[in-house]
């Protein structure tokens, strides 16, 4: 664990290059919709928190297997990849993966910490658009990672795939909701559906191959996990003795 | 052992041919941000400003993790046994390893 967290550590110092992606940039919502996404996240953070709290009482090792987890997510939101059928670069988000392991609340408090370093001291999103971040990468990416790997699982699907498709739809989900809150705060007198489907597609060259990869890398770690730790995943009832 | 030779080779070859594709492509590769989010806040009339907290000014922003990188050591450092408290149960599978056997090796 505690090589695991120096790692992590090390990552975090090595990756001080800002990327540019997903995340909405200060200024760009105008006040009253960025003040509307605060009061949408917050009480999701309020609930991990407490969520936190309650699992870390029953398993003290659990808090620092969270923080291990948010320093994942902060150093692959930060990534930036360069996709050639785009010729630009974007981010994967890990949210998907973090959903999958410690839940879609804890994923929340953990990306909206990630966030918040980020806007601090990286540049990249902002202060006055925080909450709307957090609920684009946090609440969308990690409850629909969530939802999509259990549902997967309850459909008889192997352990790698429901992690598949819970890493790429995770990502679709993170943009998608972008797309929702760039056309809800800034559609003006033109159609709110016209330009969610504009913002949309113009993220799709980008976003479709790096969901895929995002998609693939969650597969991977979380097989790697399931073969060498698989206790690990069942005292995080992730899933049951007999699945892995 | 060839799984490990052959692992390292793969990525190194990923990462050079990368590397030189990178290099020779024309494109920009700005990110979505720019290209996507920017270009239409701007069309609606809401540019992006500067960083409220602007850190790229000359070395701040290294400032800025030395202390970070200090005093959230401190806090670590400080709060080490709630973090890792000295418990028999683990989350890992990973069995701890057996204490030396003094009593048993004494006459």
């Amino acid at each position: 664990m505690k090589k695991w967290i120096l790692l992590s550590v090390v990552l975090i110092f090595v990756c001080v290059l800002p990327a540019s992606a997903m995340h909405l940039s200060e200024g760009i919502l105008p006040a009253p919709w960025a003040a509307f996404w605060f009061v949408v996240a917050i009480p999701f953070v309020a609930w991990g928190l407490r969520d936190l709290r309650r699992r870390s009482n029953v398993t003290p090792v659990f808090k620092p297997m969270v923080a291990l987890i948010g320093a994942a997510v902060f150093v692959i939101s930060c990534m930036p990849i360069p996709v050639p059928t785009a010729g630009s670069c974007s981010h994967p988000c890990g949210t998907g993966l973090a959903a999958i392991l410690i839940g879609p609340q804890l994923t929340v408090l953990v990306t909206s910490v990630a966030l918040l370093l980020q806007a601090l001291f990286l540049s990249h999103g902002g202060l006055t658009t925080l909450g709307a971040n957090i609920t684009s990468m946090g609440i969308a990416g990690g409850f629909v990672g969530f939802g999509v790997f259990h549902l997967a699982r309850k459909l008889g699907s192997p352990l790698w795939m429901a992690a598949f498709l819970a890493g790429m739809l995770s990502d679709w989900a993170t943009y998608a909701t972008t797309s929702f809150e760039l056309a809800s705060a800034l559609h003006g007198s033109g159609s709110f559906l016209h330009m969610f489907v504009a913002v949309a597609v113009a993220f799709t060259p980008t976003q479709l191959p790096l969901g895929i990869l995002e998609g693939v890398v969650s597969a991977g770690v979380y097989c790697f996990i399931v073969s060498r730790r698989p206790a690990l995943l069942q005292s995080l009832r992730v899933v049951k003795a007999e699945a892995v | 052992m060839k799984k490990l030779l052959l692992y390292p080779l793969l990525i190194l070859v990923l990462v050079v041919g990368g590397y030189f594709l990178l290099r020779r492509s024309s494109g920009k590769w700005a990110g979505v941000d720019e290209t996507v989010v920017e270009k239409f806040a701007r069309a609606a009339g809401h540019p992006p400003h500067r960083p409220l907290i602007d850190t790229e000014k000359g070395d701040l922003l290294l400032f800025c993790f030395l202390v970070a990188g200090i005093l959230g050591g401190f806090v670590m450092g400080y709060c080490f046994h709630e973090l890792f408290p000295p418990t028999t149960s683990s989350l890992t599978s990973k069995q701890p390893e057996a204490e030396p056997q003094l009593e048993s090796s004494r006459p």
